[in-house]
């Protein structure tokens, strides 16, 4: 059928901030999916409250609105656009709840608005448990056994008739949250009473457990004339039980014959035939390895994380092809994009096996539950691409960046067998590691499969890898050995280490032997018809398919998986450098790791590499294209690192050089630099051992900031009060050395701002500064940032901008950099520079409408501001305020603590503009989800220092009618300043919750939480109760302030919302 | 491992190692693009004399099993491959991918580019090639391949050379071996056909003389006009008795009503290909092995088109406007490959149970 013709206008909602779960993926389905409508001639209405992201660019859509994605603000948008039609399907579970909310309250019926995509009933029948457990009986697809529970008894009767152990998915969360598996009735309690208060329906899932069964996935598309196909289906490495985000998956599946493949794919297209599936969607299948028996896990009625990763495994665009279902176009009729010449109606066959790995964000929660199960903890996945599994997984490994280049990890490697046994049976993230070293320990494969119930045929491909490495051991620069062990997607640094020479000599002796990889083209046909995809792997192999051409050429480089401190803002930036590059008329080649980010979109560059962003696999990409140069200004900390490597070896680093990056990176380099611009930072030292940190820090004076050299987001980053504290710290945190020292620094508790500033190497530009609302010892990615800023003088944001111009100049910047600063007693201190484009520079684009990654790009590639009509110094500020709100995912990760400090924790960000500053914060904290309700009691339970801070906050609480609830001491505090405060009983360390203020919170009689713990270490018994409370505060679902800054802002809002009340 | 060659006529040679068998060989070079079901493939008799060329880089991850045979004795020539699994695991597996072509005699290369051996095909055609030991005289190994006239009797040593039973309570159809799939049995087995399989010369007199409800025309290798006598016979049977042909079925099928057949320049072997029912717009993946086609040029008025690839329109089947008689290009029996074209054997059944009335 052609496209419609009586619609016009679509509207279109993104999925929000990024959470575990819910990320980068979907920038790429929206970003997409609006293309592809505009592509048609449709106008497009975005709404997305993410301002990091593609989508919300103004070339993407016709009208983009970057508003909290609720009710109240949807409703107006819609009221005032008017659309024809909504497509909710494509902004994740965020999208489809929105829509289903809107539909319940009638608008869109009011303003005739047209739902358009899965319809919502057969949103609600794949969803909804009773209703999909209905379907599938009626169509003959197997279930798990199962009953819905809406009370926790219901669920311990219905977990008696199926057997335990038992699995407990709640209905309507996201990325299965607060899900889990169960061995007792005790376990059962807790999970279900959490799962019913998470979802939205107050309904979970009690279902038999069938571990142990493979689980596979199909991605599969239907439109509206019925023709269905699926896009692809992978198998995940591990059993069923860890959620398929959390999973190694592979693509295709490796191990079923074509009669079971057939088999599941028949059971697939017979679901959303059945649901009536308008678009893309996947579903979720566990197959018995020892029968034909199988069950159907899930179904997703919408684009997701694994049709991003189909869609790049395959090169088929699973979102521009559900958004054409979407406005009526059938298969039959679109074009395959890949090909150009056969049509969408196809399933891809694939001569390549791809390789997904999570990256999971416990480098940064050390203390984080590293369990995995049916709740997704990863925040960010690699992909890789290879021709067989070996090479496709090593790629994979690779590409994490946790410091490992091959399936070998030290803390594998030091684990006695007794840990090793249960790493391998108890599935953590890190479980590939340890079963790759329990196979170097001569654990049969056979034993290790009937531990993990991991198919043997990928056990085996883990024993081939080891083999491989005891033959290079004994066959040192054997050339047939080394061609064999890269065909296996070793590394040269894995076989230097064999070898025991440098890595460079491995290069070397592959390039006299003339080992070098080829690359090969991802073409949706397996080579059946000619295609022109710029999608290229490296393979080593005997035909090259990637030509050189004749145009100039610059490399970009990505920066590679997600995770906490460098998230979706720096494949934002990939992306316009990449378009920057190509209005120059130059050829802009990416390479990245990504699956599920806009830049690995292989219509974004002229090229797409994708690849391990290592020295090496970058290094092939440019012995192969020759660029002019490489651009690291935009990929992150991950490009940042390759520059010094690549310069060495030749390359042309473009912009900003490596000897002034270190300037910026190095302590002692950049604290020079910092004295020869007369710029005065905290005082502050590097320590190599603990003696020489207490001598440092007793120099500078308590509190002091500590925390190890060369990281990102603030790794293991801590504010210390005292010597006991700091001893402890040197013992517990880090390991010392003369090679990675310590970075000891005063504290200055003062107010944060942060600039990002382009320069051409004589001018600066300052697009803006943004100011945190959170004091210094929060750390900047978790701080609500407000431009323009609200509260400093003049002659401060002078001494900023001349800072700023000072630094830029100083460091010799061409292109972007991003300067931290603290206000202390009314004096600017910098804290911290970046070389680089940070991760406020989508932020700071939107608000103030330059095109910050595309200047700073023009920099690099020679031009200058003057040229291209900018003035130098701070931009002119608009009329509006905007306010950043960090976003996090504390309900998917058991055991880590909420408690904002100096590392980041947060997974995304939302945004806010308004008039006013009330108004825009307001916004903010209803995009990032924090609401507060208009009345009821605020919890306080707060540190000593900060007590009389908390008076004044109570005060107005109390003044605009909230109620106040507080522990003895902050209680006691209150009450001799005239506050009326119920005191409830602290923990105390005990177990028993009962007249507890955890009991309080659990029976809702809490609107809010705040709870500081301040600088000095607490008693043992002090910081387990904060934990427990923030624990609580965070499953129910109840904001909770950790800053007392926060706390001011929030209460700013609440005052501007509410109407005085006086007696006369 | 000992190295093998594959040598091919436009004098690529492609050095790997030795799989399967250990004999020289010579056949046409062609390739599938299925990501699974290599042992469905394999047995299949329609690749005859030919050289598989498996695009998918890993062959064998499942082994092989005893269920998975589409015939006895697989006649395909030699296999080639970029990897065999040495571990394969499957509940079903008796043995691996390397085990099982050496029992049938088949020999192999593996460590091959395939990719590169695709493109080569995809660009210039189906070509002989050779897969021969490694040895010093590629010279004269290439002036011999080039010299190998490539055997036109495929269909001969596919088909059962005597007729055979395989008994059920339904209906009456006698299938005509050119090479069949035994999957084709399987469906009409599973319908509760009651079957006679005859070799592919048995005349029209001995097949009326059965007075079955239906006649299979199956699917088989090579060239359907080196099978002279099937036409002759099809002629006479057609409008007596009901027929369903499938692949070399339905091109024998269609030549015996007068179109006419062309060697397509790399054929359609794999199992993602596109048809359109031409009455319903209704579209099925289905599964496909042929090197030739009917052309849809001057096509016979007595036929209709009723199915085409929707990619480059070829034509996939056809129906006779006034006898119960269809036919398919593709194969609706599946295996391996998509089960979506299944129905095509209910309505064969129909078609039969209505011409009784």
């Amino acid at each position: 059928m052609p496209k419609r013709n009586d619609i016009k206008k679509i509207m279109i909602i993104g999925s929000g901030p990024i959470i575990i779960g819910q990320a980068a993926e979907f920038d790429y389905a929206g970003t997409q999916a609006c293309l592809a409508l505009k592509e048609e001639g449709y106008e497009v209405v975005l709404v997305n409250s993410n301002p990091a992201t593609i989508m919300t660019d103004r070339e993407i859509a016709d009208t983009v609105y970057i508003e909290p994605i609720t009710l109240e603000f949807v409703s107006k948008i819609l009221r005032k656009e008017r659309p024809d039609a909504l497509l909710p399907t494509l902004g994740g579970q965020t999208g489809l709840n929105m829509a289903m909310e809107l539909s319940k309250t009638g608008i869109l019926e009011e303003l005739n608005v047209e739902l358009l995509g899965t319809k919502l009933s057969a949103i609600d029948q794949a969803e909804d448990r009773e209703l999909f457990k209905e379907l599938c009986e009626s169509i003959n697809e197997p279930l798990c056994a199962s009953d819905i529970a809406t009370t926790v008894e219901e669920a311990i009767n219905i977990a008696d008739k199926i057997g335990y152990p038992i699995i407990v998915r709640p209905a309507f969360t996201m990325g299965g949250t607060g899900g889990g598996i169960c061995d007792t009735e005790e376990e059962l309690r807790e999970i279900v009473a959490n799962g019913l208060k998470l979802s939205p329906v107050t309904q979970c899932l009690i279902e038999e457990s069938i571990a142990g069964y493979k689980e596979i996935e199909y991605e599969v598309m239907r439109d509206s004339a019925d023709n269905a196909i699926v896009v692809c289906n992978m198998e995940n490495f591990d059993p069923v039980g860890v959620h398929t985000g959390d999973s190694i998956v592979f693509a295709p599946s490796q191990t079923l014959s074509d009669n079971e493949y057939q088999m599941l794919r028949d059971a697939s297209l017979n679901i959303i035939r059945a649901l009536k599936i308008e678009g893309g969607c996947n579903v979720q299948l566990a197959l018995d390895p020892n029968s034909y028996e199988y069950r159907v896990i899930e179904v997703n009625p919408r684009v997701s994380r694994s049709s991003a990763l189909a869609s790049k495994a395959t090169g088929y665009p699973i979102a521009k092809m559900s958004a054409k279902i979407a406005i009526g176009m059938t298969l039959d009729e679109i074009i395959n994009p890949v090909t150009n010449k056969t049509y969408a109606m196809f399933e891809p066959a694939l001569d390549y096996v791809v390789a997904k790995i999570a990256r999971f964000p416990f480098d940064k929660f050390e203390n984080g539950d590293r369990h995995l199960g049916t709740q997704m903890k990863a925040t960010g996945e690699v992909m890789a691409i290879g021709r067989n599994i070996e090479e496709s997984l090593l790629k994979a490994v690779r590409s994490l960046e946790i410091g490992v280049f091959h399936n070998e990890m030290t803390e594998a490697i030091e684990a006695d067998d007794e840990k090793l046994y249960e790493k391998m049976v108890k599935t953590q993230d890190d479980r590939l590691f340890y079963v790759s070293e329990a196979i170097r320990r001569g654990i049969p494969i056979e034993e290790i499969a009937d531990l993990t119930k991991i198919d043997i045929f990928f056990l085996d491909k883990l024993l081939y890898i080891v083999e491989i490495e005891n033959q290079l051991k004994v066959n040192i620069f054997e050339p047939e050995l080394l061609k064999t062990a890269k065909k296996n997607g070793f590394s040269d640094r894995e076989i230097a280490k064999l070898w025991n020479v440098t890595p460079e000599e491995v290069r070397r002796r592959r390039q006299e032997n003339k080992i070098i990889p080829v690359y090969k083209m991802v073409d949706t046909c397996a080579a059946e018809f000619e295609s022109s995809t710029p999608y290229f792997y490296s393979t080593y192999e005997w035909e090259n398919e990637s030509k050189r051409s004749d145009k100039e050429k610059i490399i970009v480089l990505g920066s590679g998986p997600i995770r906490i401190g460098q998230g979706v803002e720096f494949d934002y930036a990939t992306v316009h450098c990449v378009k920057a590059i190509q209005a120059l008329g130059k050829e802009a080649i990416v390479i990245n790791s990504n699956p599920e980010t806009v830049s690995t979109d292989f219509s974004i560059s002229d090229k797409l590499y994708f690849e391990p962003l290592t020295f090496e696999d970058v290094m092939n990409v440019i012995d192969l294209e020759e660029p002019l140069g490489v651009i690291v200004q935009f990929g992150g900390q991950t490009a940042i690192n390759l520059a010094e490597p690549l310069s060495k070896a030749g390359v042309k680093i473009l912009g900003t050089q490596v000897e002034d990056l270190d300037r910026a990176e190095d302590r002692d380099l950049f604290e020079k630099a910092l004295q020869d611009l007369d710029i005065p930072q905290p005082p502050g030292a590097t320590a190599t051992n603990e003696e020489e940190a207490v001598a440092n820090a007793n120099k500078i004076g308590y509190p002091v900031l500590i925390r190890p050299s060369f990281v990102l987001g603030g790794r293991a980053m801590e504010i210390i009060n005292n010597e006991k504290d700091l001893r402890d710290y040197m013992n517990r945190a880090v390991k010392a050395s003369p090679e990675h020292p310590v970075l000891v620094d005063s504290y200055l508790q003062g107010q944060e701002c942060e600039v990002d500033a382009i320069c051409d190497g004589k001018e600066v530009l300052l697009p803006g500064i943004m100011e945190h609302i959170e004091r210094a010892g929060v750390h900047s990615g978790d701080s609500m940032a407000v431009y323009p800023p609200q509260n400093l003088s003049q002659a401060i944001i002078d001494t900023i901008v001349d800072y700023t111009k000072r630094l830029a100049i100083g460091l010799n910047c061409i292109g972007m950099m991003n300067i931290q600063f603290v206000i202390y007693e009314e004096q600017v201190y910098v804290i911290e520079v970046n070389p680089r484009a940070s991760r406020t520079v989508p932020f700071l684009s939107k608000v103030t409408n330059i095109p910050m990654a595309q200047l700073a790009t023009q920099m690099i590639l020679g031009e200058n501001l003057k040229d291209l009509g900018y003035e130098a110094g701070l931009a002119p500020t608009p009329d509006m305020v905007h306010v950043k709100a960090p976003v996090f995912s504390f309900t998917k990760l058991a055991k880590v603590d909420s408690l904002l400090g100096p590392e980041m924790k947060s997974t995304g960000e939302a945004m806010g503009s308004d008039v006013t500053l009330e108004k825009a914060l307001y916004k903010s904290f209803e995009a990032a989800k924090l609401h507060m309700a208009d009345y009821g009691s605020v919890l306080f339970t707060v540190a000593d220092e900060d007590k009389e801070e908390t008076l004044a906050l109570a005060k107005d609480f109390a003044e605009i009618g909230y109620s106040l609830v507080a522990t003895a001491g902050t209680a006691a505090f209150l009450k001799e300043n005239g506050l009326y405060v119920r005191e409830v009983e602290k923990l105390a360390g005990g177990e028993d919750e009962e007249g507890t203020l955890v009991e309080d919170i659990r029976q809702g009689r809490v609107q809010a939480v705040v709870n500081t713990m301040g600088n000095t270490r607490a008693s043992l018994t002090t910081a387990t109760d904060g934990f427990r409370i923030r624990q609580e505060a965070i499953s129910r679902g109840i904001p909770l302030f950790t800053s007392l800054d926060t706390v001011a802002a929030i209460l700013k809002v609440m005052q501007s919302r509410s109407f005085t009340t006086k007696n006369i | 491992m000992s190295k093998r060659l594959l040598i091919l006529e436009d004098g690529t040679i492609f050095e790997g190692e030795a799989l399967g068998a250990n004999l020289d060989v010579t056949g046409e070079l062609v390739f599938n693009t299925g990501m699974t079901g290599y042992q469905e493939s394999i047995t299949d008799q329609s690749y005859n004399g030919q050289i598989l060329t498996f695009t998918y880089p890993i062959v064998g991850n499942y082994g092989v099993n005893r269920d998975d045979y589409e015939s006895i004795h697989p006649t395909c020539k030699a296999v080639v491959v970029h990897e065999a699994a040495r571990r394969p695991s499957n509940w079903r597996m008796q043995m691996s991918f390397d085990e099982f072509l050496k029992s049938k005699n088949i020999p192999g290369i593996t460590g091959v580019d395939t990719r590169a051996i695709t493109k080569i095909v995809r660009e210039h055609g189906t070509m002989k090639a050779s897969l021969v030991q490694a040895r010093d005289e590629v010279d004269h190994q290439m002036s011999q391949l080039q010299a190998t006239v490539l055997p036109t009797n495929q269909v001969e040593t596919s088909s059962t050379a005597t007729a055979y039973p395989s008994p059920n309570t339904g209906r009456k159809v006698v299938v005509v071996d050119f090479g069949l799939k035994h999957s084709i049995l399987r469906e009409l087995s599973k319908r509760e056909c009651n079957l006679t399989v005859v070799p592919y010369n048995t005349s029209a007199k001995e097949i009326l003389e059965m007075e079955p409800d239906g006649v299979m025309l199956t699917n088989g290798p090579g060239d359907p006009t080196d099978v002279p006598e099937a036409i002759e016979m099809i002629k006479e049977v057609q409008g007596k008795i009901p027929i369903f042909g499938i692949c070399l079925g339905h091109q024998l099928f269609s030549l015996a009503n007068g179109a006419t057949t062309y060697k397509m320049k790399f054929g359609h072997r794999g199992f993602n290909h596109a048809v359109r029912e031409v009455a319903t717009g209704r579209i099925d993946f289905t599964s496909q092995n042929h090197g030739y086609a009917v052309s849809s040029e001057n096509l016979p008025e007595d036929l209709m088109i009723t199915h085409v690839e929707i990619n480059d329109n070829s034509v996939e089947g056809v129906r006779h406007k006034y006898f119960p008689a269809f036919s398919v290009q593709f194969h609706p029996d599946a295996a391996p490959g998509p089960h979506d074209a299944s129905y095509l054997f209910d309505d064969f059944m129909d078609l039969m149970d209505n011409f009784k009335k």
